[in-house]
């Protein structure tokens, strides 16, 4: 039989991470490894074409303002072939930067709307204050089973969701979105996006495997079960996470 | 008030503050004359009869400000904040504490400066390099450069810069002014092979085209050129020449300078404390200094407390490494397995304030050369079990990973692994730096840092 794998297709490595975004893909390719299944990891530059169908799993991090505003029109032109990606099964995790990225604009400070991608029912304005700070939020991916999710974002945009959109989740403690919402991030199905970094996937195993899951759900029909992990260290660094965003987190500086 | 009475004031404070421990009085007294007179500062370093001078940078502002003062302290009386106080209210408590001074040597906060240079006027100033550092804190990297070009072009007309242009940050500043003293490195023999993950600054300044390099020393700093537009690092006017290094004991170099070429030798380890050392030499030079007081005084500079410091704990040595941001982290990490790789580390990671709340610049730290002779690392601090995750997913087998987060159980399990007569490289961030000391301090193996700045 063919060894299982998942094909990672990231989006401007050299531009959008800022935060650490490698940390995401270290985590997966590892947990990908450990149950046997193989990871093909393929960056996605500046003027590289995204061909739909030749990924399970697209993943868009942060940048700095200067390599946000590098990589949007190039994301813009790319966004058909996204959308289509998609439309095939393909799962995207979009972190940050990326995040607003995926939103129908963003409208920044002049009041100039730049066109997103279009892929979540979302909008974002910018801010006057960055909104910094350790993050708590509460997930029920699965309806009866809520999860911690515990992260750090800086952002000065507010990111405003349609009437009717899924958040990521419930924003225990910190800012979330916009501050005021009481929710973080935007779930479309397969592609998910939110302010969390830290980076998200290391602290968090049981959405790095989700993610997981719904990657391999393009080529399974449906999200598998995979296989528990040891995941004591994971699970402490999620509970010292937590702690520190109940203490301290969401407070404008 | 008049200006004699807040100083007395402050200093009592300063000296209540050592007195009931609560650390050594070295902003305190700052804080005070700040909040009783806003206007003090720029009116104490107005009595300086040989003015000022300011030290900024991401990296290596203590280790340059130390290095100079070392050059220059021999002839000349100091107000220098020696223990790390960079704010404003460091600087002005470094003023009160030395008022016969000739002289205000400063090293300055990155996100400090421009409120600093306002009000101290400084005759010379010196920029090291802009990494990206605490996100968190400092908002990013173009914010800070561009708060440092509106700064520098308020200096007075007739205050020299020294700047390290092989950084295309700084370089950006100093275009086009007349009392600029350009520096960097000139060896592609110590060049890495290419930029480091995620470098900061890989773009163009100008047109936003990736920067060619035909050598990168450290990060993004190195002999850089746009391909779009042709803009590239300017002329050395001091360089590093013929860099020799020589694992964790020191380098040598040729320092060229416009007075002449020397070769010097330094106690401090990588190539990043070769930059430390031209920079020094930089501003020096334009303090009046000769190539002759130059090369003595690097010479004879041992390192600044915590940056490379070395502390005997009986038949045992510690040697800590000051580690708080990918840059420097990367740098250290490739100067200690230059020396041969260790068997044992202790990594402290916090998340306070003056670390960094976002602990997430780990991640892009390279840390898998130090893995590859490792047997067993101890990952302590209130972050410890972030620490071990990247070590973790860094390929380290997670049963060489022991997670002590408390900084002093950490450091005697560190030592209890590590055999007589050797030593242990401990790499913590900087409140983690400053509480490890304060436990060497309380073994009686060190002197508390106010001290030691005495």
């Amino acid at each position: 039989m063919k060894k299982l794998e998942v094909v990672v297709g990231h989006l401007y490595p050299d531009y959008l991470n800022i935060y650490a975004d490698r940390g995401n893909m270290a985590v997966l390719e590892r947990r990908a490894a450990w149950r046997g299944i193989g990871f093909d990891y393929r960056g996605i530059g500046m003027d590289d074409p995204l061909v739909p169908g030749e990924h399970d799993l697209l993943y868009i991090g942060g940048g700095q303002d200067r390599e946000q505003a590098l990589v949007a029109a190039d994301l813009a032109e790319k966004g058909e072939a996204l959308r289509e990606a998609v439309a095939g099964g393909a799962a995207v995790l979009a972190v940050c930067g990326g995040y607003q990225l995926l939103g129908r604009f963003y409208r920044d400070r002049s009041g100039t709307d730049l066109p997103g991608v279009g892929l979540l029912p979302l909008h974002t304005v910018a801010g006057e204050r960055r909104m910094i700070g350790d993050v708590l939020l509460e997930c029920e991916l699965a309806p009866g089973s809520p999860r911690p999710l515990a992260g750090f974002e800086n952002h000065a945009g507010r990111t405003i969701l349609d009437e009717g959109a899924q958040p990521l989740g419930r924003v225990v403690a910190g800012f979330g979105n916009d501050g005021q919402s009481g929710y973080e991030g935007c779930r479309a199905g397969r592609v998910v996006g939110t302010y969390l970094h830290g980076p998200l996937l290391p602290r968090n195993a049981w959405f790095a495997d989700w993610v997981l899951a719904q990657a391999l759900a393009r080529r399974l029909g449906e999200p598998p079960e995979l296989e528990p992990l040891p995941d004591a260290l994971e699970d402490s660094a999620q509970q010292v996470s937590a702690a520190r965003a109940r203490a301290r987190g969401g407070r404008y500086s | 008030m008049r200006l004699g009475l807040e100083i007395a004031v402050a200093r009592a404070a300063g000296r209540l503050s050592r007195l009931a421990g609560r650390g050594g009085g070295t902003t305190l007294p700052g804080k005070i004359l700040a909040t009783i007179d806003p206007a003090a500062l720029g009116a104490l370093a107005g009595r300086l009869p040989l003015g000022s001078a300011l030290v900024s940078a991401t990296n290596g502002k203590t280790t340059t400000a130390a290095i100079v003062a070392e050059i220059l302290g021999g002839r000349i009386r100091l107000a220098h904040n020696r223990a790390g106080a960079n704010l404003v209210s460091g600087v002005a408590s470094a003023l009160l504490s030395q008022r016969d001074a000739e002289l205000g040597l400063f090293e300055v906060d990155e996100g400090a400066f421009p409120d600093v240079a306002r009000r101290v006027q400084p005759q010379a100033v010196c920029l090291g390099n802009l990494f990206r550092d605490q996100l968190d804190r400092y908002g990013e990297l173009e914010l800070i450069a561009e708060r440092w070009r509106a700064a520098a072009a308020e200096l007075p007309p007739d205050a020299w810069v020294a700047a390290n242009v092989d950084d295309p940050l700084v370089a950006a500043i100093v275009r086009g002014r007349e009392r600029a003293l350009c520096f960097g490195l000139d060896d592609p023999r110590v060049a890495r092979e290419g930029l480091p993950h995620a470098a900061d600054s890989k773009y163009c300044v100008v047109c936003g085209t990736p920067n060619a390099y035909a050598a990168a020393y450290v990060g993004h700093l190195g002999d850089w050129r746009c391909p779009g537009c042709g803009l590239e690092r300017p002329p050395l006017d001091v360089a590093a020449h013929d860099i020799e290094l020589d694992g964790l004991s020191g380098a040598a170099f040729d320092l060229a300078t416009p007075q002449g070429t020397r070769r010097v030798e330094v106690a401090l380890p990588g190539l990043y404390n070769v930059y430390n050392a031209v920079a020094a030499a930089s501003l020096a030079l334009v303090l009046g200094a000769n190539l002759a007081e130059i090369s003595a005084g690097l010479g004879r500079f041992r390192a600044a407390f915590g940056r490379f410091e070395r502390i005997q704990a009986g038949d045992r040595g510690v040697l800590l490494l000051l580690v708080k941001n990918p840059a420097g982290a990367n740098e250290v990490v490739r100067t200690i397995v230059s020396g041969g790789a260790p068997r044992v580390v202790v990594i402290a990671l916090n998340d306070d304030i003056a670390d960094g709340r976002d602990v997430s610049w780990i991640w892009d730290v390279d840390y898998e050369p130090l893995l590859e002779g490792l047997e067993r690392v101890v990952v302590t601090g209130s972050r410890a079990q972030e620490l071990a995750l990247r070590l973790k997913y860094g390929g380290l087998d997670p049963s060489a990973i022991e997670v002590v987060p408390a900084l002093e159980e950490a450091l005697d399990r560190g030592l209890s692994l590590t055999s007589p007569g050797g030593e242990l490289v401990v790499l913590p961030t900087y409140t983690a730096m400053l509480a490890l000391r304060g436990i060497a301090a309380g073994r009686g193996l060190v002197r508390q840092y106010w001290e030691a700045a005495a």
